[in-house]
């Protein structure tokens, strides 16, 4: 199972864990496998549509992706908030 | 003890204190997001917060003990395939039967829960009106922020839209239909005013006593409806701007109004660099200023839509208000003397009364 390494909050939301091994084909399924373990983070990473919100940033195995990029196994996932300023 | 809810762009704060002049902050929540509401229902004690991350998006947070631990609600969310997402929740409001409250959303959307406020579901006749209709948006988004349950009649509710007008509904939401009459949107060409949805609303409450009269700040002037909102009547006259966001009503008497001008649309903040709450208990045939106590010179300042708040009633009435600027001020005669409760707060976005 692909590996996702949230930061905080979401680490808070996810119990505390900050590294979770969880299923999925693509990140769009991979989230959905993380709300439903976590229920407190849904609607945190993915909005209404199921996309991921604009200013959170998912990268597979570095490289910046969308929802519907497919996963593999031994793939990892970062998730974590955008760089932003100014308020 | 009073309670005061003040959302802010940076967080929640709880004021508590026995005198007016006098109420500490208890707690702070949510450090570092954007509180855009927050509220207690009256009925049950529970403490709603609308709650912006910038980054994780809006979402319903609900407590019994706001010092204590705060659970999300589920939703308000569209459903999959309405190809939009909530932006922002502006608004959420008791309803008329147990365990039913309304929560008004951007982009406008009305979302009702009837289990006190744990999980949300969308008014979809309301939301095909406004594909239908091609709602625009004003100045701060298209929102749905104004609510007015009817006193003892759940199937009656009235909604106000920035910028869409006035919507009502007598069979529970059902149907829905509109209350322009007598709006004019000056901000728009005189030949393009006929017929147009286009019309800001910037707040409206109802006077619970006689509830066919409406109060409404409008996006440059102040109505009245005695019609339950089918229609309105202009009652600007006397005040020194027609614009502005905050209303508020005492609730003994459906002739009174309260409401704090701005400038204009260009220039968002107190007049004159006075402070002063406008207030009319002729059903807006005068107004008279009462500013005792608040800023009376070099005080430029923005009060938002929902940054009016207030409790009590008659001789009793509190009222309390809050600026970008993160002052908070307060009255509990009335109006007729002011003082700050909070000077330096972060920018309020909200001001309720528990």
């Amino acid at each position: 199972m692909p590996v996702v390494i949230l930061r905080a909050p979401l680490t808070d939301l996810a119990g505390g864990n900050h590294e979770l091994r969880l299923e999925g084909a693509n990140v769009g399924a991979v989230i959905r496998s993380l709300e439903s373990s976590w229920p407190k983070t849904a609607g945190w990473i993915l909005d209404d549509q199921g996309r991921v919100r604009q200013h959170v940033n998912v990268f597979l195995n570095g490289e910046r992706v969308r929802e519907d990029a497919n996963v593999a196994p031994d793939d990892t996932l970062h998730v974590l908030a955008s760089i932003t300023g100014g308020s | 003890m009073r309670e005061l809810l003040v959302g802010t762009k940076k967080g929640l704060f709880v004021l508590r204190g026995e005198q007016p002049d006098a109420l500490p902050v208890a707690t702070r929540a949510f450090e570092g997001d954007v509180v855009e509401f927050a509220m207690r229902d009256p009925r049950t004690g529970r403490y709603f917060a609308s709650v912006t991350s910038g980054f994780y998006g809006p979402r319903v947070m609900w407590t019994d003990d706001p010092l204590g631990e705060w659970q999300a609600a589920k939703g308000p969310a569209f459903p999959e395939g309405a190809e939009t997402s909530v932006d922002r929740i502006w608004v959420i409001t008791p309803g008329e039967a147990d365990g039913v409250l309304y929560a008004g959303v951007a982009p406008a959307a009305l979302f009702t829960s009837t289990d006190g406020g744990a999980s949300w579901s969308l008014n979809e006749p309301l939301w095909k009106e406004r594909i239908a209709g091609d709602w625009q948006p004003g100045f701060g988004g298209l929102a749905l922020h104004s609510i007015c349950p009817w006193p003892g009649e759940p199937e009656r509710l009235a909604v106000g839209v920035s910028a869409a007008g006035v919507w009502l509904t007598e069979d529970g939401g059902a149907t829905w239909s509109t209350g322009y009459t007598g709006l004019v949107p000056r901000y728009m060409p005189e030949e393009a005013r006929a017929g147009t949805n286009a019309l800001c609303v910037h707040n409206m409450h109802r006077a619970p006593t006689a509830p066919e009269r409406l109060f409404m700040q409008f996006h440059g002037s102040v109505y009245r409806s005695d019609d339950a909102g089918s229609s309105w009547n202009e009652i600007a006259e006397g005040l020194p701007s027609g614009f502005g966001f905050p209303l508020a009503i005492d609730p003994a008497d459906p002739d009174s109004a309260f409401v704090i001008p701005l400038t204009a649309d260009a220039d968002r903040v107190t007049p004159d660099g006075k402070v002063r709450v406008f207030e009319t208990r002729d059903a807006g045939a005068s107004w008279t200023a009462r500013g005792d106590g608040l800023p009376e010179g070099d005080a430029w300042l923005t009060v938002l839509r929902q940054a009016l708040g207030r409790d009590g009633e008659g001789s009793e009435l509190g009222l309390w208000f809050g600026a970008t600027s993160g002052e908070v001020f307060g009255s509990a005669d009335a109006g007729r003397t002011w003082t700050t409760v909070a000077p330096r707060l972060a920018p309020v976005t909200s001001v309720r009364a528990s």
